[in-house]
């Protein structure tokens, strides 16, 4: 049963810039674009097992740490080898401060 | 330890995956947020320069190679022009292999593919070969990309400068891929997704280089292969000299960056063929941040890094003993120490990946 889970505040992440979140044994990345937005991804690369909170957020794109494979965080779709497989994402709304994603 | 093998179907590999040595998790030292943010910054401005100023020499020493050909006066500006093609297009294709040069993607593809060509890589097979090295760094029976393998070849270290191990190895596998796409090896890291980009590509390689023996047939001449081709071989020592210190003589099956590479100082005309990459132990450990961000990495974490060599020179008094010793004990590798700052190495963690490795004093 989805449910949504708070992940952070909204000032937690910087503009261009992502963060970690783990909840009930499962890893996330949260993102704050340059536009104001958020959104959120499975913190792991698909391609190896790396998280991505340790990589580069340029637009809206995310490029893992290790490899410099990217993807695009909005829609979740492989944009730069090597990745092959696209990157799960999961909703996000702001509730006042408060950035929350929901989780299966 | 028993004898390495370092094929990657063979039993290594097969025991790195299953002791979790591959594809484990490296150490890193700490670094802000905030300060790796600016230092992965990307920018097209310091690439695009570099770019200009080596096509342009490589265009002018060219130029001037065929216009004095075939005098001895060519000689000095085709060695000049041979260093360009042969070796600084190995740091090109790497750094823009990384995808951390430029800024701009279609910079790094262009500059990548055409840097793959000149030194004989195919730029589908090598992409996912560097991903592996950079999982796997000289980690036996995984990494595509170990330099010197145990006991060392000095005979073939030695032809490497020349080029004639690679150039050798080339062309039949280049054939090979033509015709029927990646090797069975080369398959066991390419993704099948990229398997028809690999034939693409070693039929453009194949044409270009047939086009070349045509021309230089009918000129009767082997300057249009002075220009395309040869130089990979005349040009080739500069890359392998500093290529062969990148991890020469250090330890291998471990997971600290700072046990199997090694940062060197270097000459500026040196750091501009090898685009910075003589600081080796800080692109392996974070190889998110482009060539020019690299002397300032180097000044944020050397704290917790072994004292880099201070010249090319002194990097090799310290590697090619220790080579020479790996020749009567394979297990043999060079332990640098740390300064006092550093975060110590984990000994009970490498000792397992060693085995009974005795570290070198």
């Amino acid at each position: 049963m989805p449910q949504w889970i708070r992940a952070c505040a909204t000032d937690d992440i910087d503009e261009e810039d992502l963060i970690r979140f783990d909840h009930a044994g499962a890893t996330y990345a949260i993102y704050h674009s340059p536009d104001g937005q958020f959104f959120a991804t499975a913190g792991k690369c698909t391609h190896e097992d790396v998280h991505l909170c340790d990589g580069l957020v340029m637009g809206h794109l995310i490029e893992c740490p290790k490899h410099n494979g990217q993807f695009d965080y909005r829609t979740g779709e492989a944009k730069r080898a090597p990745v092959c497989v696209n990157l799960k994402t999961y909703p996000v709304k702001t509730e006042g401060d408060d950035v929350f994603i929901e989780v299966p | 330890m028993s004898k390495r093998d370092y094929s990657l179907l063979g039993p290594d590999g097969a025991r790195a995956v299953e002791t979790g040595l591959a594809a484990a998790e490296w150490y890193h030292t700490d670094v802000p947020r905030k300060v790796m943010k600016e230092l992965m910054a990307r920018s097209d401005a310091p690439a695009i320069r570099d770019t200009v100023i080596l096509y342009g020499c490589m265009v002018a020493f060219a130029a001037i190679g065929v216009a004095l050909w075939p005098s001895w006066w060519s000689v000095p500006f085709w060695l000049a022009y041979g260093v360009l093609y042969g070796s600084a297009s190995d740091s090109r294709w790497h750094e823009c292999g990384h995808g951390t040069a430029f800024k701009t993607p279609w910079m790094n593809n262009a500059v990548y593919e055409i840097a793959s060509f000149m030194i004989m890589r195919n730029s589908a097979t090598w992409r996912w070969s560097h991903a592996r090295h950079h999982t796997d760094t000289y980690i036996v029976g995984r990494d595509p990309e170990i330099a010197i393998m145990r006991p060392p070849a000095f005979a073939k270290l030695i032809l490497a400068f020349f080029g004639i191990p690679d150039v050798i190895a080339f062309f039949p596998r280049m054939v090979t891929n033509a015709l029927s796409g990646p090797t069975a090896e080369e398959r066991t890291f390419v993704p099948q997704s990229e398997w028809g980009k690999v034939q693409r590509v070693a039929i453009i390689y194949t044409a270009i280089y047939a086009a070349t023996l045509v021309l230089a047939f009918a000129m009767q001449s082997i300057l249009p292969l002075m220009v395309i081709g040869l130089p990979r071989m005349y040009g080739a020592w500069h890359h392998i000299m500093t290529g062969l210190l990148q991890h020469g003589g250090l330890a291998d099956n471990v997971i600290d960056h700072r046990l199997n590479s090694r940062t060197v100082y270097m000459n500026p005309i040196s750091r501009f063929i090898y685009w910075n990459m003589n600081y080796h132990v800080e692109h392996h450990m974070f190889p998110m941040v482009p060539y020019h961000a690299l002397p300032r990495l180097h000044d944020t974490i050397k704290h917790d890094l072994p004292a880099p060599n201070r010249s090319i020179a002194e990097a090799f008094r310290e590697m090619w003993p220790a080579l020479k010793r790996q020749l009567a004990y394979e297990d043999f590798f060079l332990r640098r120490d740390l300064p006092a700052t550093a975060k110590p190495y984990r000994e009970d963690f490498h000792k397992a990946a060693l085995g009974e490795a005795i570290p070198a004093e």
